[in-house]
């Protein structure tokens, strides 16, 4: 089993929303240096999903990357969980791409594999949120696309799936080579050992630019990025202990006829 | 060459019902609409659509387009995308919007891809470019922390709309409309050869007031430890008549089920009153409730940042302020 998952190197998305400031340009978000930068937790779940097929049925497990300035123990997590490839595009053209322009890359890099019966993705970015790119990429391969997996069984020739549903699942069943989309539902994503951390650190990764994957034209243009303002001023509600403010909270909240 | 025009909408019918989201895009769909003196449509799919033409109309549709096949009745990606593709080249809309729905999360971006155009998803705001008369579309980023702003070249312009971000117009009966009925090619000629096919599917019964219909909700996270502890929460949404919800931690860990999780994964909720306990706010999980009129936070941290989107909040570890306000919830609300 040739299993491709792609894995976005973000900031954090759990940092405190203060942190977050906009540039001069308008159209960049920054953060403090320091920030720390990590996986898209969602391509974190499918590296897990990838993990636990390989556990069962062996196979090879190839992570990609597209972006620039990859961290590169960041990017070398994956690996240090048991994945046995990496491919990172890395190239400063490679840096805000949309949600075509990226599928376009990752599909192109994809081809030049050439080798997988599976590809998997996170069901979205966490920083930009979009949840496109990895049905796009199916669309410009021409395979089967399924999203939000929480469960991937491989049944001889095709793939189970139990895909989330609002009040629920379904199972879905596809053919190979399908692409197909995780969400955090399927599980935690394993920590790496200490010796899959070592055999980490000695590997190392093939790097194409953009002499080596062709880039299409962005379908959706940035205009500008800001940040909303709150208004909200919260009434704390406070008294002797806590049983108290707990009883004045309901009067509060009669007195507003929230209750 | 056809001029690309008019707004389209794909409707939603789940269990019978228009789904609300339709009602929110077709208001959101005539400001549109008529800033550019243009007309909405409304695509309905399935057996039964044209029992809601009339509504569709009374909420904001000019036109209606049915397509009435039963393979169209639930949805299944391969099908859906064979006949929206259909329905859009021979309407050529300027623009096409969605709900960001469970539909529209997997379709719209099958259809924007299938098409070569762009999408912008999940949006919380559409408006027209006064001189440029193209469509500004609004979304939040890095979880709501920040929002961006996108105009796309590429036509129809594409967009999901977060549901519950516009208001659905008061149902004018009087109002007119065209409904077509629309032939398209039977989807029945690819059931041969879809590659996907859905073989089983389980709805997760909970006992209780639906999320998406109660006025009170009370919101557990992390913070409520453990399955027990969701039991007090139980005990004060039934004093209020409201509905349990939960943060993403606590449907990670199994004390509640997946379908009550509440954010920019979960379900998006307006309840008139929200009261949010053991969650410390983050931008991901205050995506689906920041809509609420009121809302309450209990949280041993007083530098929560849940603080800062509450109107009411108390500093303290819920199982010592939950008892005595559930007490007197009930003596406030006995005669109720
Ligand atoms: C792309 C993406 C999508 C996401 N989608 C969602 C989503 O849809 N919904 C969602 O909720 N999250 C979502 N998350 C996760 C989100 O970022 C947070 O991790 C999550 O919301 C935190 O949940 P929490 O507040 O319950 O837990 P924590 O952040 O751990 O907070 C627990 C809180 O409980 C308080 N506490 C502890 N003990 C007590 C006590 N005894 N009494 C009172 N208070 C106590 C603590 O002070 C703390 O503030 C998403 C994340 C990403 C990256």
């Amino acid at each position: 089993m040739d299993i491709i998952v792609c894995c976005k190197q973000i900031i954090d998305p759990e940092i405190p929303p203060s942190n977050l400031k906009i540039d001069e340009t308008g159209k960049k978000i920054i953060t403090p240096s320091g920030t720390a930068s990590v996986i898209s937790p969602f391509d974190m779940h499918a590296v897990e999903a990838a993990l636990r097929i390989k556990d069962k049925l062996s196979g090879k497990i190839t992570i990609l990357s597209l972006g620039n300035n990859f961290v590169r123990e960041v990017v070398k997590k994956p690996l240090a969980m048991g994945a046995d490839e990496l491919i990172l595009l890395e190239d400063e053209a490679f840096d805000g791409l949309d949600s075509w322009a990226a599928a376009h890359a990752l599909a192109a890099a994809i081809r030049k594999i050439g080798r997988y019966d599976l590809i998997l993705c996170g069901r979205q970015a966490a920083d930009w949120d979009n949840g496109q790119v990895g049905i796009g990429i199916a669309e410009f391969l021409g395979i089967p696309a399924v999203t939000l997996a929480k469960q991937i069984e491989i049944v001889d020739t095709k793939v189970r799936i139990e895909r989330l549903l609002p009040d629920g699942y379904e199972t879905i069943e596809t053919i190979l080579p399908a692409l197909i989309t995780v969400t955090n539902e399927l599980g935690d994503p394993r920590y790496a050992s200490v010796k899959g951390v070592l055999a980490a650190k000695k590997k190392t990764p093939t790097i194409w630019n953009k002499t080596d994957i062709s880039l299409d034209v962005p379908h959706s243009k940035l205009l500008k990025v800001f940040q909303p303002i709150k208004e909200k001023q919260c009434q704390m509600v406070k008294a002797d202990n806590p049983a108290e403010a707990g009883a004045k909270l309901a009067l509060k909240l009669r007195e507003a006829k929230a209750v | 060459m056809r001029e690309y025009k008019g707004i389209m909408v794909l409707g939603e019918v789940s269990e019978g019902k228009l789904n609300s989201v339709t009602a929110e895009l077709l208001a959101c769909a005539r400001l549109l609409a008529d800033s550019l003196k243009e007309k909405v449509s409304c695509v309905l799919f399935g057996s039964r659509a044209s029992d809601f033409s009339q509504e569709v109309i009374a909420l904001g549709a000019d036109r209606v387009y049915l397509v009435q096949n039963s393979l169209l009745d639930n949805y299944q990606a391969e099908t859906y995308l064979y006949a929206l593709e259909q329905m859009v080249s021979m309407g050529l809309p300027n623009i096409l919007l969605f709900g960001q729905t469970a539909m529209g999360r997997d379709l719209a971006p099958r259809l924007a891809f299938r098409l070569r155009v762009g999408l912008v998803t999940d949006c919380l705001e559409l408006s027209i470019d006064s001189a440029k008369k193209n469509l500004l579309m609004t979304k939040p980023v890095y979880g709501g922390s920040a929002r961006a702003v996108f105009a796309s070249d590429f036509f129809p312009q594409m967009a999901t709309v977060r549901q519950k971000a516009f208001s659905p117009l008061p149902r004018d009966e009087k109002r007119t409309g065209q409904v077509i009925e629309c032939i398209i090619i039977d989807p029945a000629v690819l059931q041969a050869e879809l590659k996907t096919k859905v073989i089983g599917k389980k709805i997760e019964e909970y006992s209780g007031v639906k999320l998406e219909a109660a006025k009170v909700i009370v919101c557990g996270g992390r913070g409520i430890g453990g399955p027990e502890g969701f039991k007090k929460l139980e005990e004060l949404a039934r004093v209020l008549k409201g509905a349990v919800g939960a943060s993403r931690p606590p449907c990670d860990q199994g004390w509640m089920p997946a379908s009550l999780q509440i954010g920019l994964t979960g379900k998006i909720v307006v309840p008139d009153l929200y009261i949010v306990v053991g969650v410390s706010g983050s931008s991901q999980h205050l995506a689906g409730c920041s809509g609420a009129k009121v809302i309450v936070a209990i949280n041993s941290d007083p530098e929560a940042n849940i603080f800062k989107e509450a109107d009411f909040g108390i500093v303290g570890r819920w199982q010592e302020v939950l008892p005595a306000f559930i007490e007197k919830l009930k003596e406030l609300t006995k005669d109720a």
